[in-house]
């Protein structure tokens, strides 16, 4: 071979090098809900024509314990066909080995994010995802239904339970044999852990686990809590709700067929949407208080997203966690799916203010939203939350009282922490 | 079999080359099947997670029982074997098992028997009948929770439009009814496949034995109780192995259709939960080879039980 076709050889071989370290192929896993999946793909779009990298979308789906069992096969594996991972806001603890930190990457933009939302992704100084977007739900309501019959909008749980059945007999007797009074997420999976520590910590019964991990969920505020949510299902709410995700409620809500809905953000855009029945006839508030010296708590949600260590290229994976996360992409996230964003600056945005009226007002919700007890009892989170679920999953199905399963849901916790969590 | 001491050159070879036949599946069967078994069995005495498997520690039976005394001198068992969640998850699994099948037997039974007889397009009705055999059980299972869906379900809305109940079913919901739910689907999605082994069974009678049944004016009751019977029994008992082998392992349905409950948890559901959602890996393996246990012991249990001819002596 002569020396110049070797030389030739070689500056090919050179050139296909540095196109594929600049191209690369991503993956990027999430559990769509709503419009999640049609906004991403339009701004991987984007990233796609700037950058020359290629990146597929893994779809999952919506139940967040679902996504968490294949994620955990996935890292277990140490599998390099997912590069980011769009993580449910407790899993950091559990996850964190898996995922490399983020913060000498980011170190030039983590001070314009929210610091609750860095906070919570941060596990022994190491940050294991970038927010992505946050969740505080609403309760959502039937504005001209609440007009029609004079009712205000309710600040209290008994409040709410009385104006939704009023609402609902009378739109029965009126014709609408379809009508329920109230739909929240009631099935057996960790959604109905959000919705019944928001009962129980409105309610003044405290946690599920306290901050320094002690247990105190056997009590009587918290018994109260359950009891009334117990005499809500087969009532306000139809019994099928025990098994009713986010958008089974949504489903019920926005075809015109619920008063009240408890919900998380991306539901608004939906619900006023373009094509929805309900259009211009909602409207949203926070979640009610159990009445004098309590006050109101909903649940920290939000996805964020981690570049795993095992992917093979990390740097593009880093820059496309950049992209998803900076302002133009969160203020058009904000406003076309209503989610809450993790940049402090997206809130006061004028544009955002003008077509989501919902998320300057949340602000302070999101600020002071309850976070679950990922943090407190660390790998055995999920434990801890299947059976506070079941607990009140046993409660709404007539399986036992609420004291009854309070008392066994005790023993179970006390069970679980051993001598710690 | 007696064994001749001379055995011939012959015999000799043709066991030889049996083996050498045999050998391809067996090293398959034992990489596949043999190797997971044993690793599983071994995770099961171990403090193995999903995270940390190289480590994993021998710790004995304490997956299965374990004996904690507390300070005060009191004490408590522990461990899969006093855990009441994993019982009930076999009482589930069991009861779904014995309801399931036996509905499938009886009704595959009578849809063999149909097809059996000679009609106008029965080639068709039999391709037909596999349908719900064909589709893979996550979908059916999806399909099925839309149609029993208790607000935007067809299932409710044609039974209330007939009138036979008054206001919408919660069907997956409701603990009274998620199992019966669950069985209705696999009802639905497995009779055909027992359909199919008790037709083939129908097909390897000879049809001197009606004739002369017809000739002696034998009436119908009585040729199915002496004659169909008896002689499809082999068929049949073969296919409620397969079935209940099946059943026992039940999943899909279960995760797919209902809420993570104690009313319709199943050992398969039980032990994945462990194994992935609690980072509990060793005693979700522990619970794993609790199942193969308790599945194997009903199976042989019920091979004694029926005296089912296994070694085709009977032939």
């Amino acid at each position: 071979m002569s020396l110049i076709s070797k030389m030739t050889t070689g500056i090919a071989g050179l050139a296909i090098m540095a196109t594929s370290a600049m191209a690369a192929d991503l993956s990027i896993v999430h559990g769509s809900v709503g419009r999640d999946h049609e906004i991403l793909r339009k701004q991987l779009d984007k990233f796609e024509a700037n950058t020359g990298n290629t990146v597929t979308i893994v779809s999952m789906p919506e139940s967040t314990s679902d996504q968490f069992g294949q994620y955990k096969l996935w890292l277990a594996a140490q599998s390099s066909d997912i590069d980011v991972y769009r993580m449910d806001v407790i899993w950091a603890p559990q996850m964190a080995a898996h995922f490399i930190d983020l913060n000498p990457l980011v170190a030039d933009i983590i001070g314009d994010f929210v610091p609750a939302a860095v906070e919570s992704q941060t596990v022994d100084g190491k940050l294991v995802a970038l927010p992505m977007f946050l969740g505080a739900p609403a309760l959502y309501y039937r504005s001209d239904l609440l007009e029609k019959y004079g009712e205000n909008v309710p600040e209290t749980w008994q409040e709410m339970t009385a104006t939704a059945q009023k609402i609902m007999d009378a739109e029965r007797a009126a014709g609408s044999d379809g009508m329920y009074g109230f739909v929240f997420q009631g099935a057996a999976y960790e959604g109905l852990t959000c919705n019944a520590q928001e009962w129980i910590a409105s309610n003044g019964g405290g946690r599920i686990v306290e901050l320094d991990g002690s247990i105190a969920i056997n009590n009587p505020k918290a018994a109260e809590a359950l009891t009334l949510a117990a005499s809500w299902v087969g009532g306000i709410a139809p019994e099928g709700v025990l098994n009713y995700k986010e958008e089974d409620a949504r489903g019920v809500f926005q075809s015109g067929n619920a008063v009240f809905m408890r919900n998380w953000n991306y539901a608004y855009a939906l619900a006023g949407g373009e094509d929805s029945p309900v259009r211009g006839k909602f409207a949203v508030t926070t979640l009610p208080t159990g009445g004098e010296g309590t006050s109101t708590a909903a649940t920290l949600g939000g996805w964020h997203l981690g570049v795993t260590k095992y992917s093979k290229n990390q740097d593009a994976a880093v820059e496309l966690v950049r992209f998803l996360t900076n302002y133009e992409n969160q203020k058009e996230r904000a406003i076309v799916t209503s989610r809450p964003p993790t940049l402090s600056a997206v809130y006061e945005d004028a544009d955002v203010a003008a077509q989501q009226e919902f998320i300057p007002l949340w602000k302070p919700v999101v600020d002071n939203a309850l976070p679950r007890p990922s943090a407190a009892t660390l790998r055995k989170y999920n434990e801890v939350s299947s059976a506070f679920w079941t607990a009140v999953h046993n409660t709404m199905s007539g399986q036992g009282s609420a004291e009854e399963n309070l008392a066994k849901l005790e023993q179970d916790l006390t069970r679980l922490k051993g001598p710690r969590w | 079999m007696a064994r001749s001491v001379n055995t011939s050159r012959l015999t000799r070879l043709r066991t030889r080359s049996a083996w050498a036949f045999l050998a391809p599946m067996l090293i398959v069967l034992f990489v596949v099947a043999g190797w997971p078994l044993g690793r599983t069995i071994w995770f099961s005495f171990t403090d193995a997670s999903l995270d940390l498997m190289s480590e994993a520690r021998w710790v004995g039976i304490r997956n299965y029982l374990e004996y904690v005394e507390f300070k005060d001198g009191e004490g408590k068992f522990y461990g899969l074997l006093a855990d009441a969640r994993w019982w009930r998850s076999v009482g589930n699994t069991i009861w779904f098992s014995v309801v399931s099948v036996s509905t499938e037997t009886v009704l595959g039974l009578i849809v063999a028997l149909v097809l059996n007889q000679e009609f106008r397009g029965r080639g068709l009705v039999r391709a037909a009948v596999l349908i719900p055999w064909a589709i893979p059980t996550i979908v059916s299972a999806k399909m099925w929770a839309w149609m029993l869906h208790d607000q935007f379900g067809i299932l409710n809305d044609m039974l209330m439009k007939v009138g036979l109940i008054s206001a919408p079913v919660a069907w997956t919901a409701s603990p009274d009814t998620a199992m019966i739910a669950v069985m209705i689907v696999d009802v639905w999605k497995t009779t055909p496949f027992m359909a199919l082994l008790i037709l083939a069974g129908l097909q390897m009678i000879p049809g001197d034995l009606y004739e002369a049944a017809k000739l002696d004016g034998v009436s119908a009751l009585r040729v199915f109780r002496k004659i169909t019977l008896p002689l499809i029994m082999p068929a049949v008992l073969v296919a409620v192995v397969f079935r209940s082998l099946d059943a026992l392992r039940i999943f899909d349905i279960v995760y797919v259709l209902t809420p993570n409950t104690d009313t319709t948890r199943t050992m398969s559901v039980y032990a994945r939960e462990n194994l992935f959602d609690f980072d509990k890996f060793a005693y979700g393996s522990a619970a794993s080879t609790l199942m193969f246990l308790i599945i194997a012991l009903i199976t042989i249990v019920f091979i004694l039980g029926s005296r089912m001819d296994l070694e085709g002596k009977r032939t």
